[in-house]
């Protein structure tokens, strides 16, 4: 059986940390020239221009794009052939982050309870999603989750017979009800059927999606491109300063659902739409 | 969009006057960052009939957390977070005297109305062009509450830190005038 020490864990996410909040991805940042082109406001188009120019600084000097460098999410596929030895998994998880956090000089915005609200100063503890899959590899995925578009995600339990409609209404109204406050253009994470607390994860592994990339169903492709049309109809635009560009993407990932449920689900994910995975 | 109108703090009612819905400003001079946790304490200093910590009469209050300063760096990255979480505290300081707030997103009628009856201003900054923002910042420096780490109140000095007037002293929104103007169907 392949054997993987702890420590190599920890030096990949630590470099995992850094690198997602340095370097944005090739798919985000072409989909936001792309805005650029096609924008009609003249403020909408000044703001593109100056995120454009965000991501070239932040590449350049190794800086955090924002400032909220986010919650640590790992999304972690374990090989089932794979031992990990020399410590505890879940540590070494942290660890990374704890290091990764501080010799970045990213911001550490974790409370340890949310009542009292004290600062736990190293950005841990980290929020680890594990499946177990074959082979012998251990793929980790981070995708460092600011505030501001956190909070304007939700969890809908509808009745089944709102049906696909249903849907409709309750992602475009979510996005209009978010207005400036996360940071558009966003990505729309859309998360259709599965338990209260799988539909919630559904949507936020929709965000890990290739911008450009389509629901493999063709029916779930077409209503991506249906909604991503209808949101940008809202007029919010970039930064909410009004315009045509409110969302970059429209992801939707589905699962199947218990006969008396349809849980429906999105989470907002702002235009610094950070993930960056290693294969150890 | 028009030329940028340049500002410089302290502001007075005057200059708040000249500033409507949808203007880009370039601020210069100083501003002061504060969050969720020091509005708290700054609202609790008033109600017990203390002064403040920081004169704010005349001044700007951005609602930031910035990232920690790389050596030899005043800052590091810096931009707005989102405003509605300071409405609970925004009137009463306006009351106090504070003059204009950079954010984002939309503020509650309450703030609104405060601003009229107070002449202030709220900009709108651009979320998540924090290494950009940084760059506007020339000199920053922790004046109070300390032990908030990431929320302490720093007092920078800016040069054309680039905003947008969102509410204006009419009690004009530039987020529903906006969506408004660009609206399909």
């Amino acid at each position: 059986m392949r054997e993987l020490h702890v420590s190599k864990i920890t030096e990949a996410v630590k470099t995992l940390c850094m690198d997602a909040n340095f370097y944005l991805g090739k798919d985000v940042e072409g989909r936001l020239k792309e805005c650029l082109e096609q924008e009609e406001s003249p403020t909408g188009k000044d703001v593109l221009r100056k995120i454009i120019e965000n991501i070239d600084i932040g590449k350049d000097e190794r800086a955090p794009l924002c400032q909220d460098t986010g919650y640590a999410v790992f999304f972690v596929e374990l090989g089932q052939e794979l031992r990990i030895i020399g410590g505890d998994f879940n540590e070494s998880i942290n660890e990374g982050v704890r290091q990764g956090y501080e010799d970045g000089y990213l911001r550490k915005s974790v409370v340890s309870d949310p009542i009292e609200r004290k600062n736990t100063k190293d950005n841990t503890p980290a929020i680890i999603n594990v499946d177990i899959v074959p082979g012998d590899k251990l793929k980790i995925t981070i995708a460092p989750k600011g505030g501001g578009s956190e909070n304007m995600s939700e969890v809908r339990m509808m009745a089944p017979a709102a049906g696909v409609e249903g849907v409709i209404e309750f992602v475009v109204d979510r996005v209009k009800r978010s207005g400036a406050n996360p940071c558009p253009p966003v990505v729309v994470g859309v998360g259709i059927g599965g338990t209260f607390d799988k539909c919630a994860q559904l949507a936020k592994r929709a965000l890990l999606r290739e911008i450009g990339s389509v629901h493999v169903n063709p029916f779930y492709a077409e209503l991506e491109a249906e909604l991503l049309e209808k949101v940008n109809k809202l007029g919010i635009g970039p930064q909410g300063f009004g315009g045509r560009c409110t969302a970059l993407a429209v992801h939707i990932e589905v699962h199947p659902c218990h006969i008396a449920s349809f849980p429906v689900s999105v989470n907002m994910q702002c235009h610094v739409a950070r993930h960056k995975e290693v294969i150890l | 969009m028009s030329e940028p109108k340049h500002i410089t703090t302290p502001l007075t009612d005057e200059m708040v006057k000249d500033l409507k819905i949808g203007d880009s400003v370039l601020i210069s001079g100083v501003i002061f960052t504060g969050r969720d946790s020091a509005h708290k304490r700054l609202i609790e200093t008033l109600d017990a009939g203390e002064d403040l910590p920081v004169d704010l009469r005349g001044q700007i209050i951005y609602y930031a957390g910035p990232a920690p300063a790389k050596p030899g760096k005043p800052i590091g990255s810096i931009g707005p977070t989102t405003s509605y979480r300071m409405d609970p505290y925004a009137p009463q300081l306006l009351e106090y005297g504070l003059k204009g707030m950079i954010g984002k997103g939309n503020r509650s009628k309450p703030v609104v109305d405060a601003m009229k009856a107070t002449c202030a201003v709220y900009f709108g900054a651009i979320g998540g062009a924090a290494a950009l923002g940084a760059k506007t910042v020339k000199k920053a420096e922790v004046v109070a509450y300390e032990d908030l780490g990431p929320e302490a109140i720093r007092r920078l000095e800016v040069e054309d830190f680039p905003a947008v007037v969102v509410n204006d002293w009419r009690g004009g929104d530039l987020y529903k005038e906006g969506m408004a103007q660009y609206q399909k169907e």
